[in-house]
């Protein structure tokens, strides 16, 4: 039996729910709404888990579920940006965002990452400690920065509200995803012309890492073809 | 794969090694406070050290290195001049498929002492040398204090050679901000795009109409980086006769002796860099008197910038085909003054590896 991992609730779920439906495969919640099971139509051999949508990385490098779907940015962020754990099957067209770097309006001397590092020397200078930047999004950010040659700065983690950081005095500038651009500007807050970190999109993933049965197989290679794209497994 | 009893056994060996040279052994913690070393390499740390969580102690580290708690052990308590020695484990996260350890032990010396530093590190090079003798080791030396002298001396103003002494161990970023100092990348787009807003009113008026005020970033501070942007745009490139002589000595590669002998002639054109020079030939003389071939040891002017690192002055490492490297060191004057809080004193020092050491012998 294929296992496929799938966003449990939001708009998420339903844009899955939706990609799959237009190529003949038909899934939804089974029972009360509360209740976190999925019945999956149209295709034998093939059951449906529904997960929080920042799980899917981890039961995938498990191999606990053989595909699962969801956002690139939580598969790099979680398992690398190489991570041989999973190997991309489709880009799914929805769950666009941007993980960006945004630093308070009022900064007129910074525009860019480079500008971003040398205001963060003169901050530390000044203040005694590095700049902070509030993300939850940890290696993305700290990789892109380390790629840039950016020093001085420290990440804090902010699970949520990022873009309140800085008016609350917690952060100097922030990492966030963000689909439209209007909370940044609610929050006084402007994106730096190169702070593009990654530009993130729902995925649908294989892992090599699950077991794949003869039988499996089977279903996967008929599920390909339903689904339009090339199994790696 | 090498037995751990063979290794520690080799690693004994080098420790008593290092006893019998004057060292007195210590012992650090393997839980260091994340703090210090963070605020001393920067959150690239991270990505190469084990992180974990006290709920007490706050974020702490497995040992990344030896040198950071031996410093400050004798920064705290030590008497002056002092030779440590210490063997135990480091951590470091490695790369995926790299092969490489990710726990491994590493025997040192560390040497505080302020009265003759360039002995200093003829002596510890001359102990690695002896300790590591039979193995066929190529070893490559350096000098980071060369290449910060000429920085220093370049006739530019003191905000771009700050930029550039601040990024000296990203050898990247140095070379991109150097090429546009020196006029040979042009200016980016985006700090043209900058300079023209910057040109529509003063800093005051700028910041007022960016809208409400946020963060801990003061307007002052704000218009000081603005008003510098200006000023910078308006500095001249650095010379291009300087520039070529900057760029030659970065990629300076040659037997001690000869790369001597180059400094001594490019130093009338670059007058900041005889100091560091003199200093130079008085280490290579120290080190020809502990029997070093200068016209076979490699200098490369570069050795040693490489991120997470603090050397300020002399560095060196004994390279294995195949096999990270089996030793290395050098000095880091500066570290023990950010570490001890306006105290300072002149180190040098190294680790060995002793695993790649037990491999090379055939021990294990």
């Amino acid at each position: 039996m294929i296992r496929i991992g799938v966003p449990s609730k939001g708009r998420l779920m339903q844009d899955c729910f939706d990609w799959f439906s237009a190529r003949g495969v038909t899934m939804r919640r089974a029972g009360a709404d509360r209740e976190y099971s999925g019945v999956i139509e149209g295709i034998e051999g093939v059951a449906l888990v529904l997960l929080a949508a920042g799980e899917i990385p981890r039961e995938l490098a498990a191999g606990r579920i053989h595909l699962g779907i969801t956002g690139s940015d939580l598969v790099h962020e979680q398992l690398g940006s190489q991570a041989p754990e999973v190997v991309e099957l489709a880009r799914l067209g929805f769950g666009q965002a941007d993980l960006i770097i945004a630093v308070p309006a009022v900064w007129i001397d910074v525009e860019t990452v480079d500008d971003l590092d040398a205001a963060a020397a003169g901050f530390r200078a000044a203040h005694g400690h590095r700049l902070r930047i509030a993300t939850k999004y940890h290696r993305l950010v700290r990789d892109f920065l380390q790629a840039q040659g950016v020093a001085d700065y420290q990440l804090v983690d902010s699970q949520g509200a990022t873009e309140g950081t800085v008016k609350n005095g917690t952060a100097e500038a922030i990492a966030d995803i963000t689909s439209s651009g209007e909370t940044l500007r609610a929050n006084h807050l402007r994106i730096l012309s190169d702070g593009l970190i990654h530009s993130s999109e729902a995925v649908l993933w294989q892992s090599p890492m699950s077991d794949w049965s003869l039988e499996d197989r089977a279903t996967m290679d008929h599920l390909a073809v339903r689904l339009g794209v090339w199994a790696a497994v | 794969m090498t037995p751990k009893a063979a290794i520690r056994a080799e690693g004994e060996r080098l420790l008593q090694a290092f006893v019998a040279a004057g060292a007195v052994a210590v012992e650090t913690d393997l839980l260091q406070p994340a703090e210090t070393l963070l605020d001393l390499y920067g959150e690239d740390i991270r990505a190469r050290a084990y992180v974990t969580q006290d709920p007490v102690r706050g974020e702490m580290m497995l040992r990344p290195d030896f040198t950071v708690p031996v410093v400050q052990a004798h920064m705290a308590h030590g008497a002056e001049p002092a030779r440590y020695a210490y063997l135990g484990e480091v951590f470091r996260k490695q790369d995926r498929h790299s092969g490489r350890a990710s726990e491994y032990l590493q025997v040192g010396y560390e040497v505080f002492d302020r009265t003759a530093p360039e002995a200093a590190d003829a002596e510890v090079f001359a102990i690695f040398r002896d300790l590591l003798q039979g193995l066929s080791l190529r070893p490559v030396t350096g000098d980071i204090g060369i290449l910060m002298a000429a920085v220093r001396g370049l006739e530019t103003s003191d905000r771009r050679k700050s930029a550039l002494l601040r990024h000296i161990w990203r050898p990247r970023r140095f070379r991109s901000l150097l090429d546009r100092f020196a006029g040979r990348a042009a200016m980016p787009a985006a700090r043209a795009r900058l300079l023209e807003k910057l040109a529509l009113g003063t800093p005051a008026q700028l910041i007022d109409e960016a809208g409400s005020f946020v963060g801990l970033r003061s307007p002052a501070e704000i218009t000081e980086r603005a008003e510098a942007l200006v000023a910078d745009a308006a500095t001249p490139p650095i010379r291009a006769t300087e520039a070529a002589l900057l760029y030659d000595l970065l990629s300076l590669e040659a037997p001690a002796a000869a790369a001597l002998t180059h400094l001594r002639g490019i130093t009338p054109m670059l007058p900041a860099i005889a100091p560091a020079v003199d200093r130079f030939a008085a280490r290579l003389e120290a080190l020809a008197t502990r029997g070093i071939d200068l016209t076979t040891l490699a200098f490369e002017a570069s050795h040693g910038r490489t991120a997470l690192e603090y050397y300020d002055g002399f560095v060196f490492s004994f390279h294995a085909e195949g096999l990270p490297p089996v030793a290395s060191g050098g000095r880091y004057d500066a570290l023990t003054a950010v570490l001890g809080a306006g105290a300072f004193i002149p180190a040098v020092g190294g680790v060995i590896r002793p695993e790649l050491v037990a491999k090379l012998r055939g021990l294990a």
